[in-house]
C-alpha cells in the first residue's frame, strides 16, 4: 500500500499512508480513535476505494477491485462486532465463507449437477473442519443470535479462516472479550502468522505488542510511526499522540466496550 | 355440502396460484427490498410467448417451457438493466420504476398482440371427477395446477437450502455488505434471485391462463390477490407466502359463494389486507426480527 489518500467530502481521512504487511508476518494497526484505521481497512477490502496511491497485493493491482473480487483472490476480514447472517446457521455462514473454494460452475450448482454435490459436501467439511478448529463445531446448527457474544466471535473468526486467506485483516477481535480469552485469541494469531498474512486493528495495546511483528501508528489520517513493537513504543511521537495518554485509552477502551454492549442488544 | 366441498377445492386450486405469485414476490422482496409491482406484466408477456407459440401450431408443454425460460430471461434482464439503477435508492424510485414497467409492458404487448380477449388452452380436462355420481369441482386441470405449483415450490426450497448458489443468495439477501466481502457476487445473485422470481410468476400467469381467456389486463387482479398473500405472510417469509396464499384462496371462494358472489371479491381481498395491516401489520408470519444481520 503505498501513498494511499481517502478524502470524505473534503474531509481527509488518510493522507498518503504506506504500509506494507510482510508474508508470514502479522501487521499492527493502531492510532487513537478517527485516526483512519477503519478507512484504511475498508480501502484494504475495497469498500472505500482509494482516491490516490495505489494498493498492490503480489504484484496485482487492487484499487479498483470490488471486495468479493479481493475476497476470491485470498483477502479476508473479520468485522467490528460480528456481522454474522441472522438467519442463517452457523454452518451455513461458515459456509458462505469458503464460497471461493467451490469449483463447480454457476450453472451446474443451479441443477445440482453431481460435480456441484460434490463441491457442496466439501464445502460443509472443509466449514465443519474450521468451526472445530476454533472448539466451535457444536453450535453448527445454532442460529448465532442465540450464542453468547464470544462464541459468535469465534464464528465470525472460523468464517473468515475457512477460505484460507493469504491476507486476514481483523477488525478489533479482542472487543467484548475477558481477559483469558484475549489470551487464547493471541496465541491463536500467533499461530496463523506462518499460514498467512495478519493485519490487525486493536485497542488492547497488551495483545498488539505481544502478537504483532511490526506496528504502523496512524493519528489523524497521518501515518506517525512505523517499525517493530520496541521501535513503536520507543517513539516519542507515538507516545505523544497515543500511548503515553493512559486517560484516553482507558477511555477508548470503556467506549469500545459499551459500544459492543448496545450493539449486542439491537441484534438481539 | 356439496356446495362446501366444491367451493373449498376451487379455493384451495385458486389459493395455489396466489401462492405462487405471493411467493415470486416475496423472493424479490426478501433480497432487493422492492415490490415488483411490474410482476404480473411480466408473467402476462410470457404467457403471450406460450399463446403465440401455440398459435403457431407448437405442442402446448413445449410452449410452457419456453415461456417459463423467456420468464427467466425477461426477470434477469429487468432486473439488470432497470432494476439495478434503483436499487438500494429511494425506496419511492423503485416503486415508481416498477409501476412504470407494469404499465409499459402492458402496453407492449397489447400492441403486438392486441388487446382482445383469446382463449388459452389448458393441458387438462376441465370437466370435474365424479365421484358416487357427483360431479365434483376438483378437475384434472386444477390437480395439474396444485401440483405444478408444489412441485415449483419444492424445487425453490432444495435449491436455497441445499445448494451453495442458494446459500450464497441466502446471504446476499441478509447483508449485501458482509456477503460481498466475503466474496459473494451479489449482483449476479440479485439478478438471478429476480430470474427465479419472474419464473415463478409466469408459472402463476400460466396456469391461472389454462383454459381461461387472456388479455394484457388478464393478470391485474392477480397482483392485487397475490400481494395481499404476501402480506398475509410477511412478505419476508416464503412459508407465509404460500400459506397466505392459501388462505386468501379459500377465504375468496368463501365470500365469492356465500357473501354476495364474485362481484365483491376484490373488495374481499382489499378489506382482509387492511384488516391485516391494522391488526398485524408484520403479517401472520412475521420474521422482520431475523433479518438483521
Amino acid at each position: 500500500m503505498t501513498d494511499v489518500s481517502v478524502a470524505f467530502g473534503g474531509v481527509t481521512a488518510l493522507s498518503e499512508v504506506s504500509l506494507v504487511v510482510e508474508p508470514g508476518q502479522v501487521h499492527g494497526l493502531i492510532g487513537p480513535n478517527g485516526a483512519g484505521k477503519t478507512t484504511l481497512f475498508n480501502v484494504a477490502c475495497g469498500i472505500v476505494r482509494a482516491d490516490s496511491g495505489s494498493i498492490t497485493w503480489r504484484d496485482r493491482q487492487l484499487r479498483r477491485l470490488r471486495p468479493d473480487q479481493l475476497a476470491r483472490l485470498g483477502i479476508a476480514r473479520t468485522l467490528q462486532g460480528v456481522g454474522l447472517f441472522a438467519g442463517l446457521t452457523v454452518l451455513e455462514n461458515v459456509m458462505i465463507g469458503a464460497h471461493r473454494h467451490a469449483r463447480a460452475g454457476f450453472a451446474s450448482a443451479l441443477f445440482a449437477l453431481p460435480r456441484s454435490d460434490k463441491d457442496e459436501r466439501e464445502l460443509r467439511t472443509r466449514a465443519t473442519a474450521a468451526l472445530a478448529d476454533l472448539g466451535a463445531e457444536h453450535y453448527a446448527d445454532r442460529y448465532p443470535g442465540s450464542l453468547p457474544y464470544p462464541v459468535q466471535k469465534r464464528v465470525a473468526l472460523a468464517r473468515a479462516l475457512v477460505s484460507s486467506p493469504d491476507l486476514l485483516l481483523l477488525d478489533e477481535p479482542a472487543s467484548g472479550l475477558a481477559e483469558d480469552e484475549m489470551r487464547e485469541l493471541g496465541e491463536l494469531i500467533r499461530t496463523l502468522s506462518g499460514r498467512m498474512s495478519v493485519l490487525l486493528v486493536e485497542h488492547h495495546m497488551d495483545l498488539v505488542m505481544s502478537v504483532c511483528d511490526r506496528v504502523t501508528v496512524l493519528d489523524s489520517g497521518r501515518l506517525i510511526a512505523s517499525g517493530t513493537t520496541e521501535e513503536v513504543q520507543a517513539d516519542p511521537a507515538v507516545t505523544a499522540a497515543y500511548l503515553g495518554e493512559d486517560v484516553d485509552v482507558a477511555h477508548d477502551a470503556a467506549e469500545l466496550h459499551s459500544g459492543d454492549h448496545s450493539e449486542r442488544a439491537h441484534r438481539a | 355440502m356439496q356446495q362446501f366441498i366444491d367451493t373449498t377445492l376451487s379455493g384451495l386450486a385458486q389459493g395455489m396460484v396466489f401462492a405462487a405469485f405471493a411467493l415470486a414476490l416475496v423472493l424479490i422482496w426478501r433480497s432487493t427490498r422492492i415490490v415488483n409491482f411490474a410482476q404480473g406484466s411480466m408473467a402476462m408477456a410470457t404467457t403471450f410467448v406460450a399463446l403465440a407459440l401455440v398459435h403457431a401450431g407448437w405442442n402446448y408443454w413445449l410452449a410452457f417451457v419456453v415461456a417459463l425460460v423467456s420468464g427467466f430471461v425477461l426477470g434477469a434482464v429487468v432486473e439488470r438493466v432497470i432494476i439495478r439503477r434503483v436499487e438500494g435508492g429511494p425506496e419511492l424510485n423503485a416503486v415508481i420504476v416498477t409501476l412504470g414497467l407494469f404499465v409499459a409492458i402492458q402496453a407492449a404487448v397489447a400492441i403486438i398482440a392486441g388487446s382482445s380477449f383469446q382463449s388459452f388452452p389448458a393441458p387438462f380436462g376441465l370437466r370435474g371427477f365424479t365421484i358416487g355420481g357427483n360431479t365434483i369441482a376438483l378437475t384434472p386441470n386444477r390437480v395439474f395446477v396444485i401440483v405444478a405449483v408444489l412441485v415449483t415450490m419444492g424445487l425453490l426450497v432444495a435449491l436455497f437450502r441445499f445448494t451453495r448458489v442458494g446459500l450464497a443468495m441466502r446471504a446476499a439477501a441478509f447483508g449485501q455488505e458482509v456477503a460481498r466481502l466475503l466474496g459473494v457476487r451479489v449482483g449476479r445473485m440479485l439478478t438471478l434471485g429476480w430470474a427465479l422470481a419472474a419464473v415463478v410468476g409466469s408459472l402463476a400467469g400460466l396456469l391461472i391462463a389454462g383454459g381461461s381467456f387472456v388479455y394484457p389486463a388478464y393478470m391485474d387482479s392477480l397482483i392485487v390477490f397475490g400481494f395481499v398473500a404476501a402480506v398475509l405472510g410477511g412478505l419476508d417469509s416464503p412459508i407465509g407466502a404460500v400459506v397466505g396464499g392459501l388462505v386468501l384462496g379459500l377465504a375468496l371462494a368463501y365470500v365469492s359463494a356465500y357473501f354476495g358472489g364474485s362481484s365483491v371479491v376484490n373488495l374481499a381481498a382489499l378489506v382482509i389486507l387492511v384488516v391485516v395491516l391494522l391488526v398485524r401489520p408484520g403479517g401472520l408470519f412475521a420474521s422482520t426480527q431475523a433479518r438483521r444481520a
